[in-house]
């Protein structure tokens, strides 16, 4: 199996596109907080508009762990697009360039080249969750220094800059898992195509999708969202209240991760039986 | 090329079958290659020949029957059956954005490794020794289907499959893929299971083969056998027809029949008499245009093909 999750290695992290999310993320992320110094406190500014007549603000809560916080945002669209990249690829790609008629004619059994692809995709998702967060942490840090973290949402949480680090830490470790359950649906589509931009769009229009029926306030929905992973991947979220709820924590991995197993049972299922006709 | 056929079967299909929607592509296959045997496996573009490797392969799943390697079910046994096969299933894809050394140890990861001496062994046997380290999205068509033979041959196997390894080369491509095949099969001790459209191709180096047609066996046997069954004849066209008809009744040589056909003779005769037909015609005063000697596998083989080419 070592050899076969190396190949796959190989296979990925040679390729360009591969390297297209990281890109992206070492070229916004440093723009995005640049700016963000440059701007000064306009943008918080901006985001306190509203609570700015009941509450008065002393200090400076623009920081780096602010900006930082404010960038894991883009964990609801814009990488999971990134990662669905990848992911997508991971089985269709093969089907595109047919490289399936070179690896499928070999003594090892399907399962356990479906298997070794979909380590891989883990092993990309989380490498790419992590330096989105160690880049933007660091950056933020350096350009705009420590200090307390001041969490805006339906409350207002204001976390000592001696809790805010290990916060991070648990937050972009629970993000990897919850982007680990959106890969796994990528992974899904990309069994059964042979084009990877079909996995793609399939993955971005289900996360939509959700996303729209997690934030409508209807009885109707409220009973399908239990089954929505997207009601469980602002997991991270809760790393950010002042008392984390574990039990809630751990029900969102539990739910997330049986996503992930879930579409990886459906895309082996499909794999395993399917005629190679590409 | 004359080779014995062993006794044991190494590939064997029973009654093999693939359907899609209402259309078989291939039904009731049996086909046997023997050990040692180079297997011509005959027909036209759209055959089912393809479709019947691909089984072979595990790549598809037959709808009925079943394949048999080295005597064990391939649907029962997959990985040890295949673990003495290595083949190139039509057109040889790879990743273009590795290197041909790259390509061979991914190949090599799933025939549970392999060391680079022999990467570079058999990049060498193919040619390709100066070149592994480039790209493969820089080779050209005639060199990706020399690395096809080159991952075929990686895992060393008993039984190499090849599919159309000829396709789109050039005279010289061709000739170099048939004198590897040839060292293959004799000196490396290899079966070689060899699909291919052209009979000639086939006739050059093997000594079994078979012939499929509309996803049917239309023939299976020896080479030699099946091109002595068929006979040889030669086909005359000059001017003019009646005097060439004239000629053909009165000549006292080996001719036992002819028959006027699409603007020329066919003459049923021994070949050894074209330089004395030759001569009979044109001191009779027969402009000769040409005399082409033929077998009628060949056209057997023609008949099968043409309508559907069509």
């Amino acid at each position: 199996m070592g050899r076969l999750v190396y190949s796959e290695l190989l296979k990925t992290f040679l390729k360009k596109r591969t390297y297209l999310g990281f890109l992206i993320i070492l070229i916004i992320v440093p723009l995005v907080e640049v700016v963000m110094k440059v701007e000064g406190g306009r943008y918080l500014s901006m985001t306190t508009r509203g609570l700015a007549m009941d509450f008065s603000i002393l200090g400076n809560p623009f920081n780096g762990w602010f900006v930082a916080h404010s960038i894991m945002n883009s964990l609801w669209v814009q990488i999971p697009l990134l990662i669905s990249f990848v992911a997508g690829d991971q089985l269709a790609g093969e089907a595109t360039s047919g490289t399936y008629r070179l690896i499928l004619i070999r003594p090892v059994s399907r399962t356990r080249v479906i298997t070794a692809k979909y380590v891989v995709t883990v092993i990309y998702t989380v490498l790419f969750v992590l330096f989105l967060g160690g880049l933007s942490i660091g950056l933020a840090l350096a350009l705009l220094g420590g200090g307390d973290l001041f969490v805006i949402g339906r409350s207002i949480v204001v976390l000592a800059s001696s809790d805010v680090a290990w916060r991070f830490c648990a937050a972009y470790l629970l993000a990897s898992w919850g982007m680990i359950s959106i890969a796994a649906i990528a992974f899904f589509f990309s069994s059964f195509v042979e084009n990877a931009i079909g996995p793609i769009v399939a993955t971005m229009g289900v996360q939509i999708v959700f996303l729209i029926i997690s934030n409508i306030p209807s009885q109707f929905f409220d009973d399908v969202k239990p089954y929505l992973y997207t009601t469980y991947i602002n997991v991270w979220q809760k790393c950010f209240m002042t008392l984390v709820p574990w039990d809630d924590v751990w029900k969102s991995v539990a739910a997330l991760g049986a996503y992930s197993v879930g579409s990886f049972l459906l895309a082996w299922m499909i794999f395993v039986r399917k005629d190679i006709l590409s | 090329m004359h080779r014995p056929s062993g006794a044991e079967p190494v590939l064997q299909t029973k009654d093999l079958g693939k359907r899609y929607g209402d259309r078989w592509a291939v039904r009731g296959l049996n086909l046997q290659v023997h050990r040692g045997d180079v297997f011509g496996f005959l027909g036209p573009n759209g055959a089912g020949k393809s479709t019947t490797i691909r089984m072979v392969l595990s790549l598809i799943a037959p709808t009925s029957g079943e394949v048999e390697l080295f005597g064990r079910s391939l649907n029962l046994h997959r990985t040890e059956s295949l673990r003495s096969v290595g083949g190139i299933v039509e057109k040889p894809d790879f990743y273009l954005y590795l290197s041909a050394v790259r390509n061979l140890e991914i190949v090599g990861s799933l025939i549970g490794g392999v060391a680079r001496q022999r990467i570079l062994e058999v990049l060498d046997l193919v040619g390709l020794g100066d070149r592994g380290r480039d790209l493969v999205k820089t080779y050209s068509h005639g060199m990706k289907q020399r690395l096809g033979i080159a991952q075929a041959l990686l895992g060393d196997p008993e039984l190499v499959i090849l599919d159309e390894p000829t396709n789109g080369l050039d005279p010289q491509g061709m000739k170099e893929i048939r004198e590897l095949i040839v060292h293959l099969a004799r000196d490396r001790r290899k079966t070689v299971f060899l699909s291919s459209h052209l009979l000639n191709e086939v006739e050059m180096v093997a000594n079994r083969m078979a012939i499929l047609a509309k996803g049917e066996l239309v023939a299976q046997g020896e080479v030699e056998e099946l091109l002595k069954s068929g006979g040889q004849y030669v086909f005359v066209t000059g001017e003019p027809g009646t005097r060439i008809r004239s000629v053909l009744r009165g000549l006292p040589l080996s001719v036992t029949k002819f028959e006027e056909k699409e603007g020329g003779f066919e003459i049923w005769m021994d070949q050894g008499d074209i330089p004395s037909l030759n001569a009979q015609l044109v001191r009779r005063g027969v402009r000769v245009a040409s005399i082409v000697p033929r077998r009628s596998l060949e056209e057997y083989f023609l008949s099968i093909t043409e309508p559907q080419e069509r």
